[in-house]
């Protein structure tokens, strides 16, 4: 476990050190939050409730995808790219041989990451964004406290499923492709580009089950209030279960692929 | 033009400070500068061969930055071929080759040949004399199985060697080889080295190389600039270097048994190990009477010459300079109160 | 080779004198030469993976129509939006996409300036007989960015196809004029964020801004942005005039800010001043690097 919290401080100050890239990116996440921001006003105010949604609720919404953008890494980003390579080049093998967990180190190391987008992007987007529009902010503590723990979930799922294009490295050539396919799907499905709830028929249905709708649309829901009691429960079973079913995936997929590593001899 | 006496390549008093911006706490920056070239003149003429050495972040590599033109001198005067290279950037460009050991300019998914078709084209070298030096390095440099693969599938050993070729295409008048041995097996290195000898005898392109290689500079280079801290600390012969540093090579020998320390005129033993003996000896004396000698004296059964390496020379040559002379080790101490 | 070399050196006479020509040639034409040169290869190079070449630009194409795709799923429960039809909004969509994916194409490899600092590559440029700024915008040409382009252009079709729009000759030529000026002013941000790499070696992502982000802004009618917001992208950094002041006029709409008509007939002018103050922020950001050297 300790080895682990190190992999995981490792994580967060690897993206810490990097401050000028930290500021740029705040900046780029601010001047997107004011576009999307004024399209949902220009959309709300003709349909006000459009989705569920109170047009105070969707300029919300906007600005919490601008902040979990990067924790949740939705458009990718992060480890599976070096994971790849080292499995390329073949020196996972290295990996494979530590006294450490393949899944476990990368995991640990990727909360630490998210940790650090969380603080260092997450914040002062949506603290900007409350200086010109109206934001709906929870205002019980417990709120934001499930709100916290429905993002940990979402890295969670996130991670797992940016694990297993990783892990495709094993047998495709070359997984670019297919890590551009699964973000593409990622930043349509996870409510990036419009919450799901906007999504039309059978559409919006199989978006809003699909494992991408942990890593924004549950979190803000919960952020926004409209997941309370047994419906927040819910929410989160459906959020664990994405995480566990495709974090064992990702297990089942790492033992075959190192049992193919040994017989390989590396 | 080198008639006039005046060398190809000159430096006079160059500079070149940096600015560092330091952290110092937690938002506050200190700026500071820092001269990584202090005042460096020297003249190279046509055709010659020179070793340029100096420990790591002496000012090497900002030296040949600025006679690449690449970066501007804060101070001094500079000129190759008759060039200012910080004006003239890419007029400097067509007269110079320029091989950074570590980062090759070849691309990198196509085959090597497509790599000089575009060095044809860019440098707009005419078509004949193209051809010629391309068949030239190709022979030389022993290229013809290589130019049709992909050079992301060439060793280092082989990209090295098409990585000089691709700097000798369009003739230039000087070529700057940075570390150009480095990371290359024993082989690599042999063919390297004598492509780079015929090349400057047979055609006088001057050559300006650094290398951590002492044995390049042996092979190679009649004379040898060293660089410490931004100042020029040494300009002469190879064999001046070793005198000025009491450098020395090392004569390793296995004796048929184990046997008391040798004892031999201009040599002392400097560790024992069985019947293998290291004796170091003075490196601008020959071997060969001590070998003879030991050879008469002793049951020799195999030796070998280790070559002082390059870092060791310079750090001696360093550390003897501080003592004898009182001027040069204030302006020693001025330097590092910097 | 003593032969060949020596009569090499022979024929290099007189020395220090360069071939003729060499100091005529104007620095614009060489730098498109050594720009397409430099594109050649790179296109050759992805050839030599056409099956990801084939995956990667359907995926910038995809990426790039989710956009509509968004916008469409907008339409879905309105009919205007900020009093623009579909068929408006497409248009404006369609002139700024295939404008952005131009400059993408050209001059989208930018943003790398601060890696190639960082990693000392960017000094193997600077020993060629080139323009860096050419060989820089050619690095790493990306022909899957066509996907962009292609994409844009098809939602500008669509636009063509279903809008009503009275058309003079004067509103066919703005058409072409509208994305080659969008494309330059574009380019030029591109170029300008560049530049401003070699000061902040890790903030490409602040052009991005500028860039991705401006295309967005774009694609959207200026009645949605607020006031405050459509005048700075109009005198500050002169986006407007990639498609929102010419496409008002080709669809005979009232620009919000009260331009007058004739500003829809600026956008060349404009373009040009953008790539002037570009160019001159590239050559004041290279000679610091070349003075600093970091």
């Amino acid at each position: 476990m300790r080895l682990y919290a190190v992999v995981a401080a490792g994580g967060f100050r690897r993206y810490a050190t990097y401050r000028t890239a930290t500021a740029a990116g705040v900046f780029t996440n601010t001047v997107f939050g004011f576009i999307v921001a004024y399209t949902y006003t220009a959309l709300w105010e003709q349909r006000p409730q459009l989705g569920g949604y109170d047009l105070s609720q969707a300029v919300t919404y906007v600005w919490l995808g601008q902040s979990l953008l990067m924790t949740c890494a939705m458009m990718g980003g992060g480890f599976e790219d070096e994971l790849m390579d080292r499995i390329r080049t073949g020196d996972v093998a290295i990996d494979l041989y530590r006294p450490a967990d393949l899944q476990l180190w990368w995991l640990a190391s990727d909360l630490g990451r998210a940790a650090f987008h969380l603080l260092g992007r997450g914040i002062v987007p949506m603290a900007l964004g409350g200086l010109v529009f109206d934001l709906t902010l929870p205002g019980n503590p417990l709120v934001w406290l499930a709100f916290l723990f429905s993002v940990f979930l979402g890295v969670l799922v996130s991670f797992a499923v940016r694990f297993l294009v990783a892990l495709s490295a094993f047998w495709l050539l070359d997984g670019a492709g297919v890590g551009q396919i699964t973000f593409l799907a990622g930043m349509f499905f996870s409510g990036m580009l419009l919450p799901l709830t906007l999504f039309p028929g059978l559409l919006g249905e199989v978006a809003r089950v699909l494992p991408w709708s942990s890593l924004l649309q549950v979190p803000a829901d919960v952020f926004l209030g409209r997941h309370t009691g047994w419906g927040l429960v819910g929410a989160f079973a459906f959020q664990a279960g994405w995480a566990l079913a495709l974090l064992a995936l990702g297990r089942l997929l790492q033992s075959v692929a190192t049992r193919r590593v040994v017989v390989q001899g590396g | 033009m080198d008639s006039d006496g005046s060398g190809f390549i000159e430096l006079d008093g160059i500079e070149k400070v940096f600015d560092v911006r330091r952290k110092a706490g937690l938002l506050r920056r200190e700026r500071h500068q820092v001269r990584a070239v202090d005042g460096i003149s020297f003249s190279v003429a046509r055709g010659e061969m020179v070793g340029y050495i100096g420990p790591n972040g002496a000012g090497k590599s900002t030296t040949i930055k600025m006679l690449t033109g690449i970066l501007t001198p804060s101070a001094g005067r500079l000129r190759v071929a008759g060039i200012d290279p910080s004006r003239e950037r890419t007029r400097l460009a067509r007269r110079i080759g320029v091989v950074f050991g570590q980062r090759t300019t070849l691309w990198w998914d196509l085959p090597l040949i497509d790599s000089y078709r575009l060095v044809h084209r860019m440098y707009r070298i005419p078509d004949k004399r193209y051809r010629e030096n391309l068949e030239r390095c190709v022979e030389l440099l022993e290229l013809g199985e290589l130019l049709d693969v992909p050079v992301r599938q060439l060793s280092l050993g082989q990209r090295m060697r098409g990585d000089i070729a691709a700097a000798l295409l369009h003739d230039p008048e000087v070529l700057y080889l940075d570390e150009p041995t480095i990371g290359l097996d024993v082989i690599s290195k042999a063919r390297v080295r004598e492509f780079l000898r015929d090349l400057n005898a047979q055609s006088r392109t001057t050559v300006l190389l650094t290398t951590h290689d002492l044995t390049d500079i042996e092979q190679l280079c009649a004379r040898v600039m060293v660089i410490d801290h931004g100042r020029l600390v040494y300009d002469g012969a190879l064999a001046g270097l070793h005198e000025v540093g009491e450098s020395e090579r090392t004569l390793v020998v296995d004796l048929e048994r184990e046997l008391p320390p040798v004892e031999l005129p201009g040599a002392r033993v400097v560790k024992v190990e069985g019947p293998r003996q290291w004796l170091a000896f003075p490196a601008a004396a020959s071997a060969a009477p001590l070998v003879a000698r030991i050879a008469a004296e002793y049951p020799l059964m195999d030796l070998s010459v280790r070559e002082p390496d390059i870092e060791s020379v310079i750090a001696k040559m360093l550390s003897r300079r501080k003592v004898p002379d009182p001027a040069v080790s204030e302006e020693v101490a001025e330097r590092s109160a910097l | 080779m003593a032969d060949g070399l020596s009569e090499g050196v022979s024929e290099r006479v007189p020395k220090g004198v360069p071939p003729e020509g060499e100091w005529s040639r104007p620095p614009l034409w060489e730098g498109l030469r050594a720009y397409g040169l430099i594109i050649a290869m790179w296109i050759r190079s992805t050839m030599a993976y056409r099956a990801s070449f084939a995956m990667t630009a359907f995926g910038n194409f995809a990426a790039t129509a989710f956009d509509f795709v968004a916008i469409l799923l907008m339409f879905s429960h309105v009919d205007r939006l900020g009093g623009y039809s579909l068929p408006e909004v497409a248009f404006l969509y369609g002139a700024a996409g295939a404008a952005f994916g131009l400059a993408d194409l050209t001059f989208g490899s930018m943003d790398r300036l601060g890696r190639r600092v960082r990693d000392g590559t960017l000094d193997t440029l600077l020993v060629r007989p080139a323009p860096v700024l050419a060989q820089v915008a050619g690095d790493r040409f990306a022909l899957r960015r066509l996907g962009r382009i292609t994409q844009g252009l098809l939602v500008l079709g669509y636009a063509l196809v279903t809008l009503d729009i009275a058309w003079t000759p004067l509103k066919v030529a703005m058409l072409p004029m509208m994305i080659l000026s969008g494309a330059a002013i574009f380019a030029s941000v591109f170029v300008a964020g560049g530049a401003f790499q070699f000061w902040a070696l890790d903030a490409a992502e602040v052009q991005n801004s500028f860039t991705y982000g401006g295309t967005t802004l774009l694609q959207y009618p200026p009645t949605v942005f607020a006031k405050d917001l459509v005048r700075g992208v109009t005198f500050v950094v002169p986006l407007a005039f990639v498609n929102w002041i010419p496409a008002l006029y080709v669809m005979d709409r009232e620009d919000p800010l009260g331009l007058p008509d004739w500003a829809a007939f600026l956008p060349p002018v404009v373009a040009v001043g953008c790539c002037a103050l570009a160019g001159l922020a590239w050559r004041v950001g290279l000679r610091a690097y070349r003075s600093t050297g970091s």
